[in-house]
């Protein structure tokens, strides 16, 4: 089935072409990091993780999302979903596959990888976000790929694959659960020191990932024979819509313990990405982008007229993919190391090494997701042909 | 007797191959000397818990820069501003980014975030504590590592093992204290004068102090302790007649952040 990934019109190469051309660059500049060391991004002393992780954690609630697709499918029959669980599915191989490139390029010592599986340590959340993360990798390649060649062969899916199906289902949140832990849990950082982050991780996820899905969804209609239909477009809609609803209304919960408690350890961090600290804060406009799009995206979202309008809803569904990723992806890592322990400021960006490399883990990603893409769609028009 | 380099790898190569390992290699060539070089010095000094009091009645600035300079010296830290050849130098900026440091110096509000109060002795907003790894007694940094490169000893010191680590980050993300620092660079180019006797580190692993273990095991004080005038004072914290339990008994103390759980055992006189 795969030799289908391999064949295709010149347009799918020259998409081909342009990630491999991005990984190259990310790769060759990967090299560099390898040599010098990780100080050729913009982490410090007091800002130790970056961009990399940041990313790492978007992505895991892109690849949670999945399970949105496959709950409604199996568990409450919603037989619409069968049309797109595959690209659910896949999408979530491609995310889950930068997640974990993502960790690799931010180890200052990858050649030591595998010291993890040599010395299993259960009392670290980061042992069991790697089995989290490749179990979920290695769920949904089995279901996605055993569902799509019985869809194939036109014969119903081998009874086998049933409980993997069921056991990815709560295996989707725990992937972004355990991924919260990892903050949640540590002392002396305010911002992360909150049981709300799970939640707000998950329902951040449900927005995006489905948001993602949508966009993806359309473009499949517009650039091949296979249409993932509008009824499943919609649904996914009101998956976004509450999510995002959702999402909002846990922040300011957030807001609300930290400033009625007026406690200041937890007050500095948001203090500083919203209004700046010491004449310092460089994030401060994005973080009002962010949460003032992504509250009034919500409240746009509600509105029926514009989610059935499929451009209105594409481009709100946009908006939920930005904003939240200016949540997670900017704001959450940096925002919980400063201030740092000594209530001192020292601010981080990545450097342009820093941007490339990531770029081309996000050509990975985007690479997987083509080809995969390209195989499910393949089979998808070959049964309706 | 001693092993020639070239004996060892051979017969270690070939009791590998029978599974028997190196210390085999040993046990042929020079029948328990292995042991005895792994038995504990008679002179080390021992501990049940270890703890430090940093009595700052006694700690004067030179005091505190001769402890720093004392401990970065025999511990090979490097020093970016101060590269070994000229063309190495390294712009203000990224110097504070990629500083490493075991022991330094912080004012009373960075010390103790939390802990400042208005219209406070102004003595103490002159001071210069002294900072250091607080060797825990429930050390977040050992429960978040993913391979045990950091780990707590019987004797409360808490190691860090550089050649396991792998470069996560995690338990400086952890430490509420910012006691670690990470090798953003090779920090071989920044050692002017090389301890032959300590390793240097490379690049992408975490460190810090460890109450200089490698030294109490000979028998002698952390460095810090050694230059300090008495100011610094480690000792047995379970041991009743102990000098740090002296110390603790006869002022008041405080320590930094005790209300996170993490059981610091550096205590301050102030």
């Amino acid at each position: 089935m795969f030799e289908k990934a391999l064949v295709g019109t010149k347009r799918y190469y020259g998409v081909l072409g342009f990630l491999l051309l991005l990984i190259g660059i990310g790769f060759f500049i990967y090299l560099k990091q390898l040599d010098f060391g990780l100080g050729i991004t913009g982490m410090s002393r007091d800002v130790s993780w970056g961009f990399y992780i940041a990313q790492f954690t978007y992505l895991v609630g892109v690849a949670a999302s999945a399970v949105m697709v496959v709950l409604p499918l199996y568990l409450h029959d919603y037989k619409a979903f069968g049309r797109i669980a595959i690209l659910g599915e896949f999408l979530a191989v491609a995310a889950v596959t930068m997640c974990i490139l993502f960790i690799v390029v931010d180890l200052g010592k990858p050649s030591r990888l595998f010291n993890v599986l040599l010395h299993p340590t259960p009392n670290s959340v980061l042992f069991w976000d790697m089995i989290v993360l490749n179990g979920y990798l290695l769920l949904n390649l089995i279901c996605g790929w055993t569902v799509l060649q019985a869809e194939r062969n036109e014969v119903p899916p081998p009874k086998w694959v049933k409980p993997f199906i069921y056991i990815a289902i709560p295996w989707a949140p725990s992937i972004h659960t355990v991924t919260a832990f990892l903050y949640a849990g540590l002392p002396g950082r305010g911002y992360w020191l909150t049981a709300i982050m799970a939640p707000r991780f998950l329902s951040s996820a449900f927005a995006a990932g489905p948001a993602l899905l949508v966009l993806l969804c359309l473009l499949v209609r517009k650039y091949t024979k296979f249409d993932p239909g509008r009824e499943q477009i919609q649904t996914l809609g009101k998956i976004v819509t509450y999510a995002i609803l959702i999402n909002v209304f846990f922040f300011f919960c957030e807001i609300f313990t930290v400033f009625y408690s007026q406690i200041p350890d937890h007050m500095m961090h948001f203090k500083y990405l919203f209004a700046g600290l010491e004449g310092k804060g460089q994030l401060v406009p994005w973080m009002w982008v962010s949460i003032v799009g992504m509250t009034l995206t919500a409240i746009f979202l509600v509105i029926p007229s514009v989610r059935k309008n499929e451009n209105t809803l594409a481009l709100a569904c946009g908006l939920v993919v930005i904003t939240t990723w200016i949540d997670k992806g900017l704001g959450l890592i940096t925002g919980g190391f400063v201030p740092n322990p000594f209530d001192t400021i020292t601010e981080y960006w990545p450097t342009i090494p820093e941007a490339f490399i990531t770029l081309g883990v996000w050509a990975v990603g985007f690479l997987i997701l083509t080809m995969l893409y390209k195989v499910a769609v393949s089979v998808k028009e070959e049964i309706r042909a | 007797m001693s092993i020639s380099r070239r004996d060892f790898l051979r017969i270690a190569g070939f009791s590998t191959l029978f599974g028997l390992g190196a210390k085999a290699a040993f046990e042929m060539l020079a029948p328990g000397e292995l042991e005895a070089k792994l038995a504990p010095n008679p002179k080390a000094l021992t501990a049940q818990r270890w703890a430090m009091v940093v009595d700052m009645r006694k700690l004067d600035d030179q005091t505190a820069q001769r402890c720093i300079e004392a401990c970065h010296r025999i511990h090979n830290v490097p020093d970016f501003g101060n590269p070994v050849n000229p063309e190495d130098q390294v712009n203000p900026q990224d110097q504070n980014r990629w500083e490493i440091k075991w022991l330094w110096k912080e004012k009373f509000e960075h010390a103790f975030p939390g802990q400042e109060q208005p219209y406070v002795a102004e003595r103490l907003h002159k001071l210069n504590f002294l900072l250091l790894c607080n060797h825990c007694n429930n050390p977040p940094c050992v429960r978040v590592c993913p391979t045990k490169a950091t780990w707590k000893r019987e004797d409360g010191v808490v190691m860090m093992d550089q050649h396991r680590c792998i470069g996560c980050r995690y338990c400086m993300a952890a430490c509420p204290y910012g006691a670690r620092s990470f090798n953003w660079r090779n920090p071989r180019p920044f050692i002017k004068n090389e301890n032959q006797t300590y390793p240097t580190r490379e690049i992408g692993v975490v460190e810090k102090c460890t109450l200089c273990a490698e030294r109490l095991a000979k028998g002698q004080l952390p460095a810090c302790v050694e230059v300090s005038n008495g100011a610094l004072t480690v000792g047995d914290l379970n041991d009743a007649k102990s000098k740090v339990r002296e110390l603790l008994r006869a002022n008041f103390t405080i320590r930094r952040k005790p209300q996170l759980g993490s059981n610091p055992q550096v205590y301050y006189i102030v």
